[in-house]
């Protein structure tokens, strides 16, 4: 199938069934809603190694948050429903409650959820109150600029992780403008986040190692410089590769992201956009690029 | 952005069914006390109108039917009853209601939602003395006035309302909350003496004036207030600032029809600590502008 001037593939990504969750962070300004959530979402990047992977989803207006204040939605996702609290509460606690002005909601909806304000609290030692309102509980707990105010449980639902589309370009400049207008695209989508910096990452990996004990190591069939050595997965015009991983609450919401993504980065520059998989042996979820285009 | 929001914010059905409520409407205004604890959806969805009409009241020291004062219309299917007339002298409407809507339109007798746990009752009128006494949920709307012992605990009990919500529109007298456990009073005008004495916790808003000794022997919770009050001298000042827990409380009251501005919201309180003579982990916050 050719997008304008771009082949795409006849391959599918390969993606995986994990919980996730969204985080709505307010704060007296949109700055600091923001350095709150971009300090919560730092070093998440991948499960393999942070043991969570979280985003950026939105920024949100004082009208769209609980307590009307500016904020910002973060969604987090983890390999099951505890491990998803257990990041919350080291996340929300570390990088959250330190940031002044901040308080800390659940953005979803869902009868299955996960402790957070409830152990958060014990940092009140003692000094700490809790208010119901509306069948929620939230907990206030004292801090040096007055309170850090969050939610009691946060809901989580099962998720989608891993969705991902790869970039083929003939050299850096092209693959980064491409890859940047995919992340545009994709970004307007809801439901999703893009868990590398800035949405995109050059180091694809496969799963094992020569090397003892490592879980995952570099793709050498998408490496250009390792052409020559290997049996190599790149067109000959092809010298930089970049790939959009995608995380989302819903198979269908990464679907939408993956279209818009391939849609904005088919131009020419890119040779070829093909997305990556384990052979279908791993991930529950297999979206097929042709399908995803013709449809 | 298209992303399909969870409901993050608190939302309040303000709708409500008239076309398929059971009606019931007074054709006897009593000279004394009326109890009609048996007047909830609990008790007379699902019933035939020659049922209702036989339902057991008690009239002063003598028992009645339902029919020697009301005449019944309608049915009770969607769980939703509405009693109109002078009610003042009515006693337990809506007592132990665990579902289901009951609209009273006109003024109504003591003992309101007494034990509620669950449903709305809306008065279109004023209300009298002990309003959701020992109630542990559901919610009461006066739009009127209410009289003492609102959301209170009865005389000799350790404990007042466990949960639920009363919202005044008009004001109410005094001892509102004592011995409240949890649970949302709020009022628009103003409240009377011993506002929150011997609180346990829980939340008192109210837009108006506080009368004298507010938080007398309070243990926890939360009492606020938009003017200025003159506090118990076992309460003390700890500082000013925007409570982000306020504005919630504030959000979720302007949906009830309450009157309260983005300065309200935005605004600064001072926080009073209190009482001294108890666990001292209550608070009083004063709107400061």
């Amino acid at each position: 199938m050719r997008l304008r001037t771009t082949d795409i593939a006849d391959t599918f990504a390969e993606a995986f069934a994990l919980w996730g969750t969204r985080v709505i962070i307010t704060a007296a300004t949109e700055q600091w809603a923001l350095a709150a959530a971009q300090t919560m979402t730092g070093f998440a990047t991948s499960i393999i190694g942070c043991q969570c992977e979280a985003g950026i989803e939105t920024t949100l207006s004082p009208e769209q948050t609980p307590d009307e204040r500016p904020g910002v939605s973060v969604l987090l996702f983890a390999m099951d429903k505890a491990a998803v609290g257990k990041r919350l509460v080291e996340r929300i606690g570390q990088c959250v409650m330190t940031c002044p002005t901040t308080a800390c909601f659940s953005g979803l909806e869902n009868e299955q959820t996960v402790q957070v304000g409830s152990q958060l609290r014990y940092f009140g030692d003692g000094f700490q109150a809790s208010k119901q309102l509306a069948g929620r509980r939230y907990w206030r707990i004292p801090v040096m600029d007055g309170e850090f105010t969050v939610a009691e449980s946060f809901a989580v639902q099962e998720a989608v992780a891993g969705g991902n589309i790869i970039l083929m370009a003939t050299d850096a400049e092209q693959g980064l403008s491409a890859a940047t207008a995919a992340v545009q695209a994709m970004r307007m989508c809801g439901d999703i986040i893009l868990p590398f910096p800035d949405g995109v990452v050059r180091s694809g990996s496969k799963v094992g190692s020569r090397y003892k004990g490592l879980p995952a190591s570099t793709n050498e069939a998408y490496c250009p410089t390792l052409k020559a050595l290997t049996s190599t997965a790149l067109p000959d015009e092809v010298n930089c590769v970049l790939e959009i991983v995608i995380d989302g609450l819903t198979e269908a919401a990464i679907r939408a992201a993956m279209q818009a993504g391939v849609e904005a980065a088919a131009r020419p520059g890119v040779v070829k956009i093909s997305a990556g998989n384990y052979g279908g042996s791993l991930g529950q979820y297999k979206i097929h690029l042709h399908e995803l285009m013709a449809g | 952005m298209a992303a399909a929001w969870g409901n993050i914010k608190f939302t309040y059905m303000n709708s409500w069914p008239v076309d398929m409520a059971l009606e019931l409407t007074q054709r006897v205004c009593p000279d004394v006390p009326l109890e009609a604890d048996t007047i909830t959806p609990d008790r007379l969805s699902g019933l035939g109108h020659t049922e209702i009409e036989k339902l057991p009241l008690h009239y002063g020291n003598q028992p009645c039917l339902l029919a020697d004062f009301f005449a019944v219309s309608g049915n009770a299917d969607d769980r939703t009853v509405r009693i109109s007339g002078d009610l003042s002298k009515v006693k337990f409407l809506g007592a132990q209601m665990t579902h289901g809507s009951l609209h009273i339109e006109g003024d109504v007798g003591p003992h309101l939602g007494a034990g509620m746990r669950g449903g709305e009752i809306r008065v279109e009128g004023n209300a009298d003395d002990w309003v959701g006494p020992e109630m542990s949920g559901g919610r009461i709307i006066i739009y009127g006035d209410a009289g003492h012992m609102i959301g209170s605990a009865y005389r000799g009990a350790a404990t007042g309302m466990c949960g639920g919500e009363i919202i005044i529109h008009g004001s109410a007298r005094n001892e509102v909350g004592h011995a409240m456990r949890n649970g949302l009073i709020a009022i628009a005008g103003n409240s009377g003496d011993f506002t929150g004495v011997n609180m346990l916790a829980g939340t008192i808003m109210v837009l108006g004036e506080l009368g004298l000794r507010t938080g007398a022997g309070m243990k926890r919770g939360s009492i606020v207030s938009l003017k200025q009050a003159e506090l118990l001298p076992t309460f003390t000042y700890a500082c000013t600032w925007p409570p982000a827990f306020l504005r919630m409380y504030f959000i979720y009251l302007q949906q009830l029809g309450l009157a309260l501005t983005a300065a309200h919201k935005a605004g600064s309180y001072r926080r009073f600590c209190g009482d001294g003579v108890e666990l001292n982990k209550g608070e009083i916050l004063l709107y400061a502008g």
